[in-house]
């Protein structure tokens, strides 16, 4: 009870924080955008009977507020950079989320559980999207219609073959009894497609771990036991050596004991028990190794939502210099 | 019929990739079922898709508890279907302007883009930094020092943590030169280069024997499990 | 104060450290996090970086590829990962772009074409306006299929990416001119956050190319460990994690530097990331050695109540 009345007031602290900080100094999260107006002339195409014409639009992109400052300072009445609503109410959203994901740190809530599901629905329509345009269309649809695609989407796309019109029918036909796995009583025909991906993975995979993981780790091992190291004259340096060598002798001595662990057709007593038990050791250090970096590499997603809040979002910090008049002009003035 | 084919078709696919890294007369096979298999998998995409509708409708018509986030996890999916597959607010591409849908839906100024600034990048990137929280209430309960293997794993754990930061260089750059391999730094770049590389070594090399033997299996039909119905045979 | 006195004082201790909410582990996460980058943004202040074996790996095979070499970037990952792989990506880029390679981007996750789409934005567009798009360098996006997609490139590069970002076929683009398959580009990078990643690209590509594609990589720390046993054979460099990052971060920026002129804070990123780094990396020794504390308190706490059991029942 205690600590949600702490956290209850923390949070208050923190809006009334957000709150000051939209109405002092430069403000908070606006985003502004550079308009660039694009006209093309299209030619007549006799071919397909179409007169010539000009295709216009505006195109946006976002530009750091400093370059809105600039703008406004040369002449208030420019329109070229202006307030962008739609980024803006986006970076509001975004910082939204961000804050959701982070409220699960205290406890499930119902903005968290709104957040998750926006993102399952999200990146599954995403991928699909993804899929159909980057392969199904200039691939699939390439090969089976090619005249369709070109007079759609891709003009500029290149003639397929005969082989590749084949193997696309083929891959047509089994993609089509894939999605039979959603209907009630044809999930055993989607076993053909799915015995087609298993086949196909375990004919690449034997080749590749074979060649790459098991004979080139294998040579990689075989070490000089005794690495010669020379200094600038071209002699023989004593500590280099011998750092060299022990290290080389480390990593086999290392492989053959963790690779005698996870032998289990001997039983691990005597030397082979002895071996065993280093090679326990080297696969601690690897896991405490493994442990280290995995702190890293979360720390720095971390930091990094933490950057967009701070930066982005409430404008606290410049580091990229995006807006660099107005950013420090609260916290230095407190 | 029902296993027997699908067996059979494993067994070809999986022969013809095979066969295409040894036999150059082969490679175009292996290059045909290769590009299959990558429209196979845009394809499943797909089926994904229809999976996760499918289980969020049936949440909805069951009112199962929590049933208005299947709402809007389904509202969430058909909106970005529609901006996406529609490309709206895409422009052409200036190389092609007569074609209103040859512009690029993740360009700037499509809704496609804006979703996945203001929505997938957000809260895809904040689940993953979640896990920063996490691990440190991990390590604060469960990494104890109980025997030898476990002050193995901590004590590289800090030499890792500190080496790879600017507090390595604080707590043990006053090391002289001849006793350079002893600064934290050092320490872990050697840990990496030879502890850890033996130990992730060997467990690449036994991985490698596994997937060479399964993968072995599955080509002479010898493991059917994948089928499902339990059972190699 | 007497004995007794002390056991309580420590018990105390012991037991906050017991009852510990993890909630309060979370806000010191959090402090150990934004105070740093408060302080780094206030000040713009970065931490020095010495680069290690690997990193310096990665610039020299970059530096000493012949100008104008053609570089294959593959950009496996998304915006979860941007954090740690978003300022490699950065350096990665403005290195070839300085050195004057064809850059060829392609990626393996539906996400990384945009991320390399970002990548272009940030450093070529801005910094090497000089480069022209299909010219000097081209985005072929995303491709599904993982290792499929390898095995179609080992043999017919146009075939596994048919068009470009912006709707080109890929075999009319200049800077792919004479490319067949993934072999006729003698480097490959690649920007990896898993599967498919670097070690897919290694072991499919780089242990069949027969040493014709010299492969670096920038991967998550996650990815790291498992990554050092190809290094430096089947990889010539690796940079692991936001400290690999900041390392070659700073090699690149020294040999970029333009006289005394400061390097631009987009190019600073990673070497920024490092002070919140050094601060939650305290922390967690902090949190792993008052949970040893607690350990061998409650483990002594239970011998001396065991032993006075035992007393107690001795006759």
């Amino acid at each position: 009870m205690k600590l949600s009345r702490g956290w209850i007031v923390v949070s208050l602290v923190v809006a009334a924080l957000i709150g000051v900080r939209a109405f002092t100094g430069g403000g908070m999260g606006r985003v502004y955008v550079k308009s660039e107006a694009v006209s093309i002339d299209v030619p007549a195409d006799a071919a397909k009977g179409t007169a010539a014409t000009k295709v216009e639009w505006t195109a946006w992109a976002q530009v750091p507020p400093r370059v809105y400052k600039a703008a406004e300072a040369t002449n208030p009445a420019q329109t070229e950079v202006v307030f962008s609503w739609g980024r803006t109410i986006g970076l509001w959203i975004a910082a939204f989320f961000t804050l959701a994901i982070f409220s699960f740190l205290y406890r499930d809530n119902p903005a968290y559980r709104f957040t998750e599901a926006v993102i399952v629905g999200v990146s599954a329509a995403y991928a699909m999207v993804l899929g159909f345009w980057e392969t199904v269309v200039p691939k699939l649809l390439g090969a089976l219609t090619p005249d369709f695609v070109k007079g759609w989407v891709l003009p500029s796309l290149s003639d397929q073959g005969p082989a590749q019109v084949v193997a696309m029918c083929f891959a047509l036909v089994l993609g089509v009894l894939l999605l039979m796995r959603l209907s009630p009583k044809g999930g055993w025909i989607s076993m053909w497609p799915l015995a087609f991906i298993i086949g196909v993975t375990a004919g690449l995979k034997i080749v590749s771990h074979v060649e790459s993981d098991l004979i080139a780790q294998s040579v990689a091992t075989f070490k000089p036991l005794v690495a010669f190291k020379t200094d600038a004259t071209g002699a023989v340096a004593a500590w280099p050596t011998v750092w060299a060598s022990l290290a080389n002798i480390l990593v086999v001595a290392g492989v053959l004991c963790c690779l005698t662990y996870f032998f289990f057709s001997v039983e691990h007593k005597g030397l082979v028990g002895k071996g065993a038990r280093v090679g326990i050791w080297y696969l601690m250090i690897t896991f405490g190794a493994a442990f280290g970096f995995t702190v890293m590499g979360r720390v720095a997603l971390l930091a990094a939502r933490v950057e967009f809040l701070f930066d982005d979002w409430l404008w606290l910090i410049d580091p990229a210099g995006k807006r660099v008049v107005e950013t420090m002009s609260m916290l230095t003035a407190w | 019929m029902k296993r027997l084919v699908p067996m059979w078709i494993a067994i070809i696919a999986g022969f013809a990739m095979l066969f295409s890294a040894f036999f150059p007369a082969t490679e175009s096979l292996g290059e045909i079922f290769g590009d299959a298999f990558n429209v196979i998998a845009a394809i499943a995409f797909v089926l994904g898709a229809g999976s996760l509708a499918k289980v969020n409708l049936e949440k909805i018509s069951r009112k199962d508890q929590g049933w208005g986030y299947a709402v809007i996890t389904l509202i969430c999916f058909v909106a970005t279907l529609v901006v996406g597959l529609g490309k709206i607010g895409a422009h052409p591409n200036p190389n092609f302007a007569a074609l209103p849908w040859s512009g690029e839906i993740q360009q700037e100024g499509a809704v496609f883009q804006w979703i996945y600034e203001f929505a997938l990048v957000p809260i895809t990137s904040t689940m993953f930094a979640l896990l920063a929280f996490f691990v440190a209430s991990a390590a604060f309960r469960a990494f104890r020092a109980k025997n030898v293997e476990a002050i193995l794993l901590l004590v590289t754990a800090f030499i890792v943590l500190l080496g790879r930061t600017f507090a390595g260089v604080v707590l043990t750059g006053w090391l002289p030169d001849w006793a350079s391999g002893l600064r934290l730094e050092n320490l872990s770049v050697y840990i990496m280069q030879v502890f850890n590389t033996a130990g992730n070594r060997a467990i690449i090399i036994g991985i490698a024997l596994g997937v060479a033997a399964t993968s072995l299996r599955i080509l002479l039909g010898v493991d059917r499990s994948w089928m499902g119905g339990g059972g190699d045979k | 104060m007497d004995g007794r006195g002390r056991r309580q004082v420590k018990r105390g201790f012991i037991g906050i450290l017991e009852r510990l909410d993890r909630r309060w582990i979370f806000l010191a996460m959090a402090i150990a996090v934004a105070g740093p980058i408060i302080y780094i943004g206030i000040t713009g202040k970065t931490l020095p970086e010495t680069a290690t074996p690997a990193a310096r790996a990665v610039f020299h095979a970059i530096e000493k590829l012949p100008a104008g070499s053609r570089v294959l970037l593959s950009f496996d990952f998304d915006p979860a990962s941007g954090g740690e792989l978003t300022p490699m990506a950065t350096s990665l880029v403005r290195q070839c772009a300085a050195r004057g390679h064809k850059l060829v981007f392609i990626a393996l996750w539906p996400l990384g074409a945009q991320m390399a789409d970002d990548a272009i934005r940030r450093v070529i567009t801005a910094d090497y306006p000089a480069l022209v798009e299909g010219r000097d360098y081209v985005n072929l996006g995303y491709q599904a299929g993982n290792e499929a997609v390898m095995k179609v490139m080992l043999t017919d590069f146009v075939k596994a990416f048919p068009k470009t970002r912006e709707g080109m076929a890929t075999g009319a683009v200049p800077v792919l001119s004479g490319v067949t398959r993934v072999a006729d580009f003698p480097m490959l990078i690649t920007i990896s956050a898993g599967y498919p990643g670097a070690k897919e690209w290694v072991q499919y590509v780089v242990s069949s190319s027969g040493g014709k594609i010299t492969m670096v990589t920038g991967c998550t720390g996650v990815q790291t460990p498992q990554l050092y046993p190809y290094y430096p054979g089947q990889l010539a460099g690796l940079l692991g994690a936001i400290k690999g990052a900041a390392e070659y971060e700073s090699l690149v920026n020294a040999t970029l530097a333009k006289g005394d002129a400061p390097t631009p804070p987009k190019y600073l990123e990673a070497q920024r990331r490092m002070g919140p780094q050094l601060g939650a990396h305290i922390l967690m020794v902090i949190l792993i050695i008052l949970g040893n504390i607690a350990f061998f308190a409650q483990k002594r706490e239970r011998a001396a109540g065991g032993g006075a059991a035992g007393a107690e029942a001795r006759p």
